[in-house]
């Protein structure tokens, strides 16, 4: 029984419940997913299914993939995404599945996205680095990050300590947010609404799976 | 601003019909207490400063004085703990924020009372609604 499906990202809003509390959720439109192929421990060394998300035209899409989609009866996909299983697969090439799956049983998810891009970001902004003061004699350098490692660390081997804080690129990251509360399954439009806040930005594609570590 | 299917989620949580009032009205809001499994009403009295936000995320401010003390509260428009709106006289303003009243003290904190009721489109409302209300003496204006 596969628990995971290709989705976006639509955005964020707020429910509340019969009492007035308040929960803040992502919106996600996820699948309906195609299966593409079944992967087999006897053959391919494991157990897993290949999903496909949002269909491509055909006169954009390569022969190569509009062949693999074709074999499953289907169009080109845009996204594959391979599931793994426990044991053989229950669904065969061609099935589509949808956000019903987590109607049952699931009350948490993990979604996996690729985090906002800032680009390069300096210590401040990356690392929340506090910067140095304005005034007293503090010139040109006020959104430094300061001493990155003495002198006397040189001669020991030490010099700079690996994974120092430092600027550079940031976000554009495969992130993955764990255990997070399904608050809501919408069948008729495909939507998950997920307590919190989802890697990436909005209509950014998103992987939302069962919880991994939690019932 | 928002996504079609985001108000689409949204709309299953807004009023059908939600609370009508302007800034400057002197308002009773009744809200729903819960306290474990008891529930009760309370009623908070005031000027409404601010109105922020659309959808589901439309609030108000109302401004009240207690024991000499000013006192804000903020409510969700669309909360189910806001059961209505008694909106007891309109004040006639010219902001969309009335914060200048935080600074008022006493008597300038009264607001003139707008004699004409707006026209609301909707039908029912203006059934409810004199066109005309008759205007309070002066100096029985604003909260208390």
């Amino acid at each position: 029984m596969i628990s995971a499906l290709l989705g976006t990202k639509i955005g964020m809003t707020r429910v509340h419940d019969a009492k007035g509390a308040v929960t803040t959720v992502t919106v996600v439109q996820a699948g309906p997913c195609t299966v593409l192929q079944n992967r087999t421990a006897e053959r391919d060394g494991y157990d897993a299914v290949q999903l496909g998300f949002g269909d491509v035209k055909p006169h954009r899409s390569t022969l190569p993939s509009i062949g693999h989609a074709a074999k499953a009866g289907t169009g080109p996909k845009q996204h594959l995404r391979e599931v793994r299983l426990e044991g053989p697969s229950d669904v065969a090439p061609g099935d589509v599945v949808t956000v019903e799956m987590f109607e049952d049983g699931v009350t948490y998810v993990d979604v996996t996205g690729t985090s906002k891009g800032h680009g390069f970001a300096g210590v401040m902004a990356r690392h929340g680095f506090g910067g140095q003061q304005a005034t007293h004699g503090v010139e040109r350098k006020h959104r430094s990050g300061g001493s990155i490692g003495g002198n006397s660390n040189i001669g020991t081997g030490r010099g700079v300590k690996k994974g120092k804080k430092m600027a550079g690129h940031w976000g554009c990251d495969r992130r993955t947010q764990q255990n997070l509360k399904l608050v809501g399954v919408d069948r008729d439009r495909n939507l998950l609404l997920i307590e919190g806040s989802v890697p990436g930005p909005s209509g950014g594609l998103v992987f939302v799976r069962k919880a991994k570590k939690k019932g | 601003m928002g996504h079609e299917l985001l108000d689409s989620v949204e709309k299953q949580y807004l009023k059908p019909q939600p609370p009508e009032l302007g800034i400057g009205d002197t308002v009773d809001v009744h809200t729903r207490i819960i306290e474990g499994e008891k529930e009760r009403t309370q009623v908070f009295n005031g000027v409404v400063i601010a109105r922020r936000g659309h959808g589901i995320n439309a609030s108000f401010k109302v401004r009240r004085i207690v024991a000499n003390q000013g006192v804000e509260r903020t409510f969700l428009l669309h909360s189910p703990r806001v059961l209505m709106v008694d909106v007891k006289r309109h004040g006639k303003v010219r902001r969309a924020k009335l914060y200048y009243l935080r600074d008022r003290v006493g008597k300038a904190r009264r607001l003139k009372e707008r004699r004409r009721v707006r026209t609301v489109p909707a039908t029912t409302a203006v059934a409810e609604s004199p066109a005309f209300e008759a205007p309070e003496p002066v100096g029985a204006g604003g909260p208390a």
